[in-house]
């Protein structure tokens, strides 16, 4: 008997002829994910994937933890793997795995079984109904029988081997990473873009980010913060590249050149444009922000529009209807939060108006652009100037 | 490009002499001072050396020395020791405004534990009024705890003159000093003040960090905070930090050797910086006392109409290093208690920005940041945060 992990997928299942790329990314990710963590024999069985530990000593708890961050998965069970697939091992392995998951508690349960071996001695129904009476008559004082609503459903599986398993633990669901391309997240320090990011990345999309900096406005924790950040992101996505661009130059050229109302509006502009262009020297086939409408003055429709007129790369707004508490409650669960709200300023905040436009047209601001005539080189310099770190 | 650091307030770099005693003392002589063997005396020696340095400076007796993790355990100590003694006599204590976090904090948990807290407010130089001080005192009061040196402004309270106007109201009730800005600037005699209690702390004149002092008169009851083997008579338990202690006796005694040539060093750097920076640069305004009436160690100045901690980045990128208030603050942007209670508004605090200086540096150091404040404010200044309507 040893403890094995039962990975299943959901959406990944009903692709057609290219399911096999789907799978075999996931299982690539799943490989890269736990390499660390020992030796582990990890296969496709028949619509799900099956990691068998190959040496003792393996620390479930932190194996959980790496997968519930692989993008793919649906669900995870920790179950008990037995080469001996007589009615007396079904009725030990499954005794023993439903102590170790009740301990001293009560439940409810049900047994269900499924079998690929047709030619087994009884069908599903009969080793169910037995291998029920026996758990209760060990465990009959802290478990009763519930067909329809139980709080375990102990499953039995018959294949070459048998498998015990009961307690599902939900994955994050979505698409295994780098099936989808690849993206540049416009990266602040705020709550928004970390989730953003990780919203695009669950779809299986590869990213990387783009931070501006503007010292002195900004300070060297605020650029940690970012990297932390990164960091959590990097968790889940593996690899994550980094570009940190320096801004205050463009920052004090738009403020004096251009009209301070609109000064957000075009900073915002020329962000884009910046990261559209590491978006293309990265490969990168679009952009994520972490926009939602109304939340701020740059982010009205009518600025959104004037903003995204400014690139051609698709631009990914995943929390464009969310409410705050919605972002929120995702960067909680996928612990940005914390690092999101410590103190330290962003670009975006140094120089925003008191009174912004919030129905820029794009006339109007392409002609305040106008002023700023060594803008490309600028850019380009800023580009040429930006630091770049990879975190895992 | 070489260093310059003023935020000496916020710690100082130790000495080499103290370093020395420590790494002795982590490599030869580690022995736990409550061990019974030679080990263990020789480590005690070093805490009694330290002790007798400290007892002869603040002319006190050798067992009114207790050694904490710093100036925050020492206030602590000092102030809920004190008041978990005494809470039967009353429940009424008497603190300013402008008090560090560690004292304040420390009063604001007295406040949800049921002790009454009168704050005294201060005029626009940070002095505590005296007359107010009078009239706070009532039958029930137990602690008065104020501060020698402000931290973020340099005030210096009247010590001696408060604890007289405090014995004379009422000889019981115990007087806490915070003198963690002070011991090493000034001669602190702690008797003739009148101190029941006073707080020091190493890494502000040259220790190690993770020490600190309280002294406490002999006969003055506290309640501990920290339970275990009954170290140091109980009061603090734990073994002793001996590495710190070392240190901090080396750094202690050093200090006072040299005390009046490093506080003439510091007045000099102080006005200089002064002088240049007032000559050089338009609206600014010295926060708190006068130049020659503060702290020789601290200087306060507001820039109008410039962010603080944006002027603080731009100089640390010519490596030079300030403040925008006390250091332990500096985590949460909210304007500082202190710069409020001079009367300060929240856009003059924005501008305001502490120098404290070492006796490490120099004329030269102040003469350049002078030169590096006289190119970067102008520059600052034109890009205001908001931006104009136009």
């Amino acid at each position: 008997m040893k403890n094995i992990f039962l990975i299943k997928y959901g959406e990944i299942a009903i692709k057609g002829n290219n399911r096999y790329l789907f799978e075999n990314a996931l299982l690539k990710n799943i490989r890269l994910s736990i390499k660390r963590l020992g030796i582990f024999n990890i296969q496709k069985e028949q619509g799900r994937i099956l990691i068998e530990p190959e040496e003792e000593n393996i620390d479930t708890e932190e194996v959980l933890n790496k997968l519930t961050k692989v993008f793919g998965i649906v669900g995870i069970c920790i179950g008990i793997k037995n080469e001996k697939t007589d009615m007396d091992a079904i009725k030990e392995t499954a005794l023993y795995h439903m102590k170790y998951v009740c301990e001293n508690s009560s439940y409810t349960f049900k047994v269900e079984t499924r079998r690929s071996n047709k030619n087994y001695p009884l069908n599903s129904m009969e080793i169910s109904k037995e291998v029920g009476a026996y758990i209760l008559s060990n465990m009959g004082n802290q478990l009763k029988v519930d067909v329809h609503n139980p709080e375990i459903k102990l499953n039995i599986e018959l294949r070459n081997s048998l498998y015990v398993y009961s307690k599902v633990i939900p994955g994050p669901g979505g698409m295994p990473l780098g099936t989808n391309g690849k993206a540049m997240l416009l990266l602040s320090g705020g709550i928004d873009s970390p989730v953003a990011g990780w919203m695009v990345a669950k779809r299986g999309v590869e990213i990387g980010g783009v931070y501006f900096e503007s010292p002195p406005y900004t300070s060297e924790r605020a650029k940690q913060k970012v990297i932390d950040l990164a960091k959590k992101i990097a968790a889940y996505t593996g690899r994550f590249k980094l570009y940190i661009v320096p801004f205050t130059d463009i920052q004090m050229e738009i403020y004096q050149k251009c009209p301070h109302p609109q000064l957000t509006i075009i900073m915002r502009r020329i962000m884009m444009r910046i990261a559209e262009s590491i978006a293309k020297e990265e490969n990168a086939q679009a952009l994520i922000t972490g926009e939602s409408i109304g939340q701020v003055a740059s982010q009205t429709i009518q600025s959104l529009a004037v903003t995204n007129a400014v690139v051609t790369l698709p631009v990914f707004r995943p929390l464009i209807g969310f409410d705050k508490e919605d972002i929120v409650s995702i960067a909680k669960k996928i612990d940005t939060y914390e690092t999101s709200i410590l103190p330290y300023e962003d670009c975006c905040t140094i120089f925003v108006p008191k009174h912004p436009e919030t129905k820029p047209k794009l006339e109007y601001i392409q002609k305040s652009e106008e002023a700023l005539e060594n803008i490309d080189s600028m850019i380009d310099e800023a580009i040429k100037n930006s630091e770049t770190i990879i975190l895992h | 490009m070489r260093e310059i650091y003023f935020d000496n307030a916020a710690t100082t770099k130790a000495s080499s002499e103290v370093i020395e005693e420590i790494i002795t003392v982590l490599k030869d002589d580690y022995g736990n001072p409550s061990s019974l063997h030679r080990k263990g005396f020789e480590a005690e020696k070093y805490i009694r050396n330290t002790t007798d340095i400290l007892a002869s400076l603040l002319k006190v007796e050798k067992d009114e020395i207790i050694y904490t993790s710093g100036g925050t355990e020492s206030n602590n100590l000092a102030i809920r020791g004190a008041a978990f003694a005494y809470h039967r006599t009353g429940k009424h204590v008497i603190t300013t405004n402008i008090e560090h976090p560690s004292v304040r904090r420390t009063f604001q948990s007295l406040q949800e534990e049921g002790f009454e807290v009168t704050y005294l407010p201060v005029d626009s130089s940070g002095y505590i009024d005296e007359t107010q001080l009078k009239e706070a005192i009532r039958q029930d009061t137990i602690l008065v705890s104020i501060m020698h040196v402000n931290n973020e402004i340099g005030t210096v309270q009247p010590i001696e003159k408060i604890g007289k106007i405090i014995k004379e109201s009422n000889p019981n009730i115990l007087f806490h000093v915070d003198g963690i800005q002070s011991f090493g600037k000034y001669i602190i005699p702690v008797k003739r003040w009148n101190i029941d209690l006073l707080s020091i702390s190493a890494h502000k004149f040259y220790g190690p960090k993770g020490i600190g002092v309280l002294y406490k008169k002999k006969d003055v009851r506290l309640k501990p905070l920290i339970f275990g083997g009954d170290q140091q008579r109980g009061l603090r338990s734990g073994t002793e930090n001996v590495p710190g202690i070392a240190g901090l006796g080396v750094a202690a005694k050093n200090i006072y050797k040299e005390l009046d040539e490093i506080t003439k060093h510091l007045y000099t750097l102080k006005s200089a910086l002064w002088k240049g920076i007032s000559e050089n640069i338009e609206d600014v305004y010295l926060n708190g006392p006068s130049i020659e009436e503060g702290a020789p160690h601290i200087i306060n100045i507001m820039f109008k109409d410039i962010r603080a901690e944006v002027l603080l980045h731009a100089l640390e990128a010519k490596k030079i290093y300030v403040s925008t208030g006390s250091a332990c603050s500096s985590n949460h942007p909210q304007p500082s208690d202190t710069l409020k209670s001079i009367g300060l508004s929240d856009d003059e605090i924005q501008g305001a920005l502490r120098f404290s200086f070492s006796k490490y540096n120099t004329e030269d150091e102040v003469e350049e940041c002078v030169q590096v404040l006289k190119e970067i404010v102008p520059t600052l200044r034109r890009f205001k945060r908001g931006g104009s309507k136009k």
